[in-house]
């Protein structure tokens, strides 16, 4: 298999955009391609990743749509529909492209174009990955999963609220640093939690979910330019080698799960992603994990590796994750802050890591940072894409 | 024909006593501190400073609630609505929302309009949560007729509070069907809607006593969901 390199990384900033759709995917991809300054070398392919576009923007077939709003043509277009997983779907597709020998460039684009329904719509859109007739039928919504996932991680592991709200305090901070973050806003822990004004400030979702442990509805796009190893070595700037890939299904239904709160399609994408990297959880130095609820990201973060199981929590109390720590999480400021446009999440993840591994993050940087990790959450966990990147000198 | 003093008495609409909102002091999710009170005649104009940028966006019915509320103001400060009155939310002495209403009689009042340009910070929840207070505790008024403008609105006061049907009734905002808010189904929501401590530190209450803006430009970024700069 080849080398797999990321040479450029861009986005759009997220939140509510009056763009439509490919300007979104278009901006994000110049972007990414002026960041790689490939100097005449051509695309070879386009992977677009999207999952709601079919059904709230009326639009299919985004690859090739792509292709030529950029005027890249002849190169391959391909458009990838894996649910929340959708982006780090399609970097395994570029990956894939380009380990195999098929393709020697190609760019990745992840976008999404949510604002553009109301929020009961879609909440009802992103509740179509769940089980049409054991889960969708009975009104299952994604928040609706996390609640009852929270209520039992909770009582397993003995986490209580103000460990979510240390996770959305944490994320909110970073975000604020992140000039594309959705929501920039700092919060604190009397806001949200502990005066009485919190119970207005932050009411219930799904309990024991409240309104700040759950991620906004975003628009946004983000893309990442895959080289081959020949076409990285002529490149100017740090190399960021995407160095390792995993992917695990689980079942379809939360319930059918014998521990509906161990996390094993995480678990194994993850030991996947390290393997084939030659690179353990405890060589990491930076990680963006899928927040889409504040609960997910103390979960991930012992599902893949870094945290005995049931102290993912303490690492938060120890303020190990937070910028500074021992392993910074979610410096970008998350799905929880930085917004979370399904389709562009699991590519944005990994621009934001790019640019951690260049040292190109401002005041959210995570000094020397030279491997880092994402876990892009599909479904609720019936789905996952784990992705192990490294700075090579 | 009389002289301008009695065709004015004629033009000006009876007043009833109304008594005034006592300032609060909410601690919002970011830990800034946001003061509710009322405004007085003489401070519209600064209000209308503000509104005045939002009456052309389009996002989230800012332009029509705008331009409806800027004639509110204007004919609250120049006596021409019947038992008006407008509570603002400062934060720092800044302007972060505003609403106003009206009291139709004695027992029944009728909310206008809330509008938030600080937002993300439940400014609009707390101030709406402010009016009913005013209404119903304050003016001792059996309750209170509603109407949304916008889906935000909607999810606000119809399904939040919930609001009860009054479709026979049409609401002064341009005759749309009236939702409720009854006395008791107020003191039912108030232990998770309504928040606020008194009396207030004479020096909070000293920095929320001049209204101050925010730029033209930074208002209609705020209400657009952007950052500065």
């Amino acid at each position: 298999m080849k080398s797999v390199y990321i040479a450029g990384a861009g986005m759009t900033r997220f939140g509510r955009s009056e763009w439509p759709l490919m300007q979104l995917a278009s901006v994000a991809s110049l972007a990414a391609l002026k960041h790689a300054n490939l100097g005449g070398v051509p695309v070879d392919g386009v992977v677009v990743a999207n999952m709601g576009a079919a059904r709230i923007n009326r639009q299919t077939a985004l690859g090739s749509a792509l292709v030529d709003q950029l005027a890249l043509y002849p190169a391959a277009a391909e458009s990838v529909e894996n649910g929340p997983a959708s982006g780090a779907s399609a970097v395994k597709v570029g990956f894939q492209a380009i380990a195999s020998g098929m393709a020697d460039v190609v760019l990745v684009t992840g976008v999404e174009r949510m604002r553009v329904v109301n929020g009961m719509e879609g909440t009802d859109f992103v509740a179509s990955l769940s089980h049409p007739i054991a889960e969708y039928i009975y009104g299952v919504t994604l928040p609706s999963l996390a609640g009852l996932f929270a209520r039992l991680f909770m009582e397993k592991h003995g986490v209580e609220r103000k460990h979510l709200a240390m996770v959305a305090i944490k994320n909110h901070a970073n975000a604020a640093k992140n000039p594309y973050a959705h929501i920039q806003q700092t919060i604190t822990m009397e806001g949200i939690l502990t005066l009485p004004e919190a119970v207005v400030n932050n009411p219930p979702i799904a309990e024991p979910l409240h309104m700040f442990d759950c991620c906004p509805v975003s628009d946004g796009a983000a893309s990442l330019v895959l080289v081959s190893q020949e076409v990285a070595a002529k490149l100017k700037g740090p190399k960021v080698r995407l160095a390792g890939m995993g992917q695990a299904t689980d079942t379809h239904t939360v319930h059918e799960r014998k521990d509906p709160t161990d996390l094993k399609s995480v678990r194994i994408a993850a030991e996947q992603a390290f393997r084939r990297a030659g690179l353990k959880p405890e060589d990491v130095d930076v990680a963006e994990l899928h927040d889409a609820f504040t609960i997910l990201e103390i979960a991930e973060s012992e599902a893949s590796g870094f945290f005995p199981r049931g102290e993912g929590h303490k690492a938060l109390e120890r303020g190990d994750t937070q910028l500074g720590g021992r392993l910074p999480i979610n410096p970008s400021g998350g799905l929880k802050a930085k917004g979370h446009p399904v389709g562009a999440t699991g590519v944005a993840q990994l621009v934001e890591l790019t640019w951690q591994l260049r040292g190109e993050c401002g005041e959210r940087q995570v000094k020397d940072a030279k491997i880092a990790y994402a876990c892009n959450f599909g479904g609720f966990g019936n789905n996952v894409v784990a992705s192990v990147l490294q700075r090579e000198a | 024909m009389g002289n301008i003093s009695d065709l004015e008495a004629l033009l000006r609409p009876p007043a009833m006593e109304m008594p005034d909102y006592p300032p609060k002091a909410i601690t919002l999710a970011s830990g800034e501190v946001m003061v509710v009170r009322q405004v007085a005649r003489e401070e519209v104009p600064t209000l209308l400073e503000a509104i005045y940028p939002l009456l052309l966006v389009e996002r989230d019915f800012y332009d029509v609630v705008g331009a409806r509320l800027f004639g509110e103001l204007l004919a609250y400060k120049r006596f021409r609505v019947k038992d008006e009155y407008v509570l603002a939310g400062l934060i720092d002495g800044v302007l972060a929302g505003m609403v106003n209403g009206r009291l139709v009689n004695e027992k029944t009042g009728m909310s206008y309009h809330t509008l938030t340009i600080r937002r993300g910070l439940r400014v609009g929840s707390h101030l709406f949560a402010a009016k009913m207070e005013y209404h119903i505790e304050h003016c001792q008024q059996e309750e209170v007729l509603i109407v949304a403008e916008s889906p935000i609105g909607f999810r606000r006061w119809m399904i939040e509070y919930p609001l009860e049907k009054r479709f026979e009734v049409q609401h002064e905002l341009g005759g749309v069907p009236s939702w409720v808010l009854p006395k008791d189904t107020y003191y039912a929501a108030k232990p998770r809607l309504v928040s606020g401590r008194r009396p207030i530190s004479e020096e909070l209450m000293k920095s929320a006593q001049t209204i101050l803006l925010p730029r033209q430009e930074t208002v209609v970024r705020q209400v657009a969901g952007e950052k500065e700069g």
